[in-house]
């Protein structure tokens, strides 16, 4: 009988070993994502047992993202409230007691929740948890300059558009401004979320939710021409002096493209003889129509993918509030594979066709110029520091490689200065500074309503801050008009002028 | 003794590591287990020394998670133990000459295990809990009678087929009577309660002791196959049993699906699933280290407990969460020792009789443990039975020091 009585004693002991198996697998290798399911109220409330860490602007003093202590059952919970009453707040987002998360809260929420972090760290976690202390979070030190945060909403007021701001040495975001905005302390109050829903900015637009600012898609209209005439000048066909003749149209497929259909052009509609540096300061459609057929679709293309449209701009955001620029096709990103046939050049090099951007991706295109052609890598968190002070990760600015030529960025700066004394965005100018920038008007297929633009940097012979200015749906709204005023205050309020 | 110190030491540090107030319990667990201890010493000097405190520990591991879960239970508990302990040295004293009287009333056992397991079906005393008819109650006092039947079945079967395992190696037909009755009340019981665990349990000793009586595979195989047509007929007939596997099989769904419990369309998780779903997360959260007794998460942040049934059935994703995988895996291996003791009890016994009733006891252990803990696990379906001496309720415990006592008298005998 003892035979039998092995092989039973062997079943018994597989079963009770195949439990610790599974036991294993569940608790590391199926762990993270169990952990990641969106009803484990486990997780949910283990979340909010921890002191989450505070987002805080680059002063170090702006709270932008607190805790609320709540007490229940005898146990404390950690709910989110937003001292600053949502100063940026799409990009910081929010964190419900539902754990609804959006933003930075989103994406950074291992390190609030102090998941991530380094081992002295982790082992003072530890212990605190086995003494039954409180656990803490990370606080997030953001690269955003409070003031001038504050001074975008301001002059953003009701309308429709974004402000961007960021160091072009760097990358490092100071501003991230959007509009309709909303306070993010509402989200969490009963009612909140729908009143929030329904705000709406004075272009009828009830989307305060969205961050216009990376997921805003904007036709850039003349601010474009940056990306063309670079290509034009990096590609050696052109010169800033060389010659066009400027008959107030330009001809594409057998048909006159006019001037006048440009908004954004100061001065006469006819220039005559021009030079292309005076075609980019004066903002000269034709002009830019007749380098456009010159140079063709794909090389503008290819020299816009240097300046990183086709991908998602890098940031600390999640991935789904960012969007690439470049042509849209059905509301798709699109890129033709034949595009001497597929897209109408002239249009393009003036910033028509069908091209769509975002805000960061013309602030990025501005910052290379000034950055004397790297396109630098944007960032909006500066460092992570643990509860007791240490320096848990701290963001090293880097780049996304070269865009264009340093001879072709200082030709372009200087095109860009042009435009700011004596062209279309005088209106940006500041005093004792050299500021350069690039208007844009673009149709918004409403008669007389457009999309505003201006993108600028400052000082021109050392640049300290890029800005990207955009308002929607401006009635008789040119960028020079609306929207230069805006990115110079900012870059006053930045360089302290 | 030594061991049984250490032990007990053991569960002193972990206990003063909640609170130190708790001290007096961990004391008065000590003291009764010195008593336990004492009684065994003088009646069965020779039984193997393992055993008791390998049961001590778990008795002591669910005592502590019970009292982190909710002191009022941990005091009833506690109650219950004490009144374990009296039965195990009841037993012990009572059969400590000879045991083997018992072979002698075995159809009496065989009946009364058959009784006590349709005992919570009879009107009036019997209760439906989660969905199975187990429990039954007088007087307020609860009791699932199927663990004591599940001891009278490995009773009358040790003797039953230690009497006629020639014969039934054989393939005498008439002697299958008594046999096929047992797997007839054992489907009909699965069909009545609709509680598949311990169909499965007895179902499984059942086939245990009559592979080592019988060294017939093929007998085995036979009854699995009978097990399997009864499955299937309960599986179609009862849908207490076909939501249990849909569960198993798929917790998580993406679309909504009809919810029984509200009437409304929900997603699985949210509904059936529910308690297995949450009991995953809780297991999971724990990780490798776990969280620390006393720092783990059972209740959401209303204070609502996520996990029903948390102390009794689910005890183990408890204990999986807070002491994590060295904790969880540390208290399987503690049944993988009892579990070995046991059969060495059984292969060290002299007479037929003796190491059938070792051996089916030993194997009840193990596969109970494997049926709930499995069943938490997703290996199997999941089935509300309790873990042997860890979760809360008293049957499970009065029936566990049985095993004990029984395991202990076999052992004592055969190191005589």
């Amino acid at each position: 009988m003892n035979t039998q009585l092995n092989r039973l004693a062997l079943v018994a002991l597989i079963m009770l070993a195949a439990l610790i198996v599974a036991t294993t697998y569940w608790q590391s290798w199926a762990a993270g994502s169990l952990a990641a399911k969106q009803d484990n109220a486990i997780e949910l409330v283990s979340q909010f047992e921890v002191s989450r860490g505070l987002i805080l602007a680059a002063n170090g003093n702006t709270v932008l993202a607190a805790d609320r202590k709540v007490k229940r059952n005898g146990q404390t919970f950690y709910f989110r409230r937003y001292p600053s009453h949502g100063l940026a707040a799409q990009t910081i987002g929010y964190s419900t007691s539902a754990l609804s998360q959006t933003g930075l809260e989103l994406s950074l929420n291992d390190y609030l929740t102090g998941a991530t972090s380094n081992l002295s760290n982790a082992i003072q976690r530890t212990l605190n948890q086995i003494g039954g202390g409180t656990v803490y979070g990370d606080n997030v030190v953001l690269t955003i300059n409070a003031g001038a945060q504050a001074l975008a909403q301001q002059l953003l007021g009701d309308r429709c558009g974004a402000v961007v701001a960021m160091n072009p040495r760097t990358g490092a975001i100071y501003v991230m401004a959007s509009s309709p905005t909303y306070d993010s302390n509402l989200i969490d109050k009963p009612g909140g979320y729908a009143k929030v829903l329904k705000t709406k900015g004075a272009c009828g637009d009830a989307s305060a939710l969205l961050n216009r600012a990376t997921y805003g898609l904007y036709a850039p209209g003349s601010t474009f021409k940056m990306v063309t005439a670079s290509a034009a000048l990096d590609s050696g066909a052109f010169t800033p002096t060389s010659g066009f003749n400027d008959p107030g149209y330009c001809v594409e497929y057998g048909k006159h493209v006019s001037n006048a259909g440009n908004p954004d052009q100061n001065g006469p509609e006819t220039y005559g003889h021009v030079t292309l540096a005076q075609g980019f300061q004066h903002s000269i459609n034709s002009v830019f129509c007749n380098v456009g057929k010159q140079i063709g679709a794909k090389v503008i293309l290819d020299y816009a993918k240097r300046f990183g449209f086709y991908s998602t701009p890098p940031l600390e955001t999640p991935a789904n509030q960012r969007l690439p620029s470049g042509l849209y096709k059905n509301d798709k990103l699109w890129f033709p594979k034949d595009p001497a046939t597929e897209v109408d050049p002239g249009r393009l090099a003036f910033g028509q066709e069908r091209l769509q951007v975002t805000p960061l991706q013309m602030l990025m295109v501005g910052a290379t110029i000034a950055n004397g052609g790297v396109v630098p890598r944007p960032y909006i968190v500066d460092r992570v520091i643990g509860h007791d002070g240490s320096v848990v990760s701290r963001t090293r600015a880097s780049t996304l490689g070269r865009a264009i030529k340093p001879e072709t960025a200082a030709e372009l700066n200087q095109m860009m200065v042009s435009v700011v004394q004596a062209g279309t965005g005088t209106a940006a100018q500041i005093p004792g500074i050299q500021v350069a920038g690039k208007t844009g008007t673009a149709e918004t297929g409403v008669n007389k309503v457009y999309t505003a633009w201006f993108v600028s940097f400052a000082p021109a012979n050392n640049p300290q801050v890029a800005v990207a200015v955009v308002l929607e749906k401006q009635l008789n709204g040119f960028g020079g008009a609306v929207s230069a005023p805006i990115a110079k205050q900012i870059m006053q309020k930045l360089l302290h002028r | 003794m030594l061991t049984a110190i250490g032990f007990a030491s053991v569960y002193i540090s972990r206990r003063s590591h909640i609170s130190t107030a708790s001290l007096t319990y961990a004391l008065l667990f000590f003291v009764l287990y010195l008593a336990a201890h004492v009684v065994a010493r003088f009646t069965v000097p020779n039984a193997d020394p393992y055993l008791l405190p390998l049961a001590g520990l778990l008795t002591a591991i669910g005592l502590t998670e019970i009292y982190r879960l909710g002191p009022s239970n941990a005091f009833k508990q506690g109650l219950w133990v004490v009144i374990g302990v009296a039965v195990f040295a009841l037993v012990i004293v009572v059969l400590r000459r000879d045991y083997r009287l018992l072979e002698n009333y075995k159809y009496i056992f065989g009946l009364s295990a058959i009784g006590l397991l349709f005992m919570p079906l009879l009107p009036g005393i019997g209760q439906t809990v989660n969905g199975s008819r187990l429990w039954i109650h007088a007087g307020g006092l609860q009791f699932q009678p199927g663990e004591l039947g599940k001891l009278a079945l490995i009773v009358f079967l040790a003797a039953y087929l230690r009497e006629k395992r020639e014969v039934l190696a054989q393939g005498r037909v008439k002697d299958w009577g008594p046999l096929l009755v047992i797997w007839g009340s054992a489907m009909l019981v699965l069909f009545a309660t609709g509680d598949l665990g311990s169909a499965l349990l007895y179902y499984g000793i059942f086939l245990a002791i009559l592979y080592a009586a019988t060294a017939r595979l093929k007998f085995v195989a036979a009854f699995i196959g009978l097990f399997l047509v009864g499955s299937a007929a309960v599986y179609e007939g009862t849908p207490h049993v076909r939501e249990r596997v849909t569960n198993w099989l798929h917790p998580w769904t993406t679309q909504k699906v009809y919810c029984a419990l509200n009437g409304h369309y929900t997603l699985r998780q949210d509904c059936a699933s529910y308690q297995m779903v949450q009991s995953l997360y809780s297991i999971a959260h724990g990780g490798y280290g776990g969280t620390g007794l006393g720092s783990g998460v059972f209740q959401n942040a209303q204070g609502a407990p996520l996990i029903p049934f948390l102390s009794t059935d689910f005890i183990y994703s408890a204990v999986a969460q807070e002491l994590g995988l060295v904790g969880a895996a540390a208290l399987i291996l503690i049944y993988m020792v009892f579990v070995l003791r046991g059969f060495r009890v059984s292969l060290a016994a002299n007479d037929g009789f003796s190491k059938l009733l070792a051996a089916g006891l030993t194997f009840g252990f193990a596969l109970q443990t494997f049926v709930i803990v499995g069943g938490i696990l997703r290996v199997i379906p999941l089935t509300g039975i309790t873990l042997p001496f860890v979760s809360y309720g008293g049957s499970s415990v009065i029936s566990n020091f049985i095993v004990v006592a029984g395991l202990m008298l076999v052992s004592d005998r055969a190191n005589a």
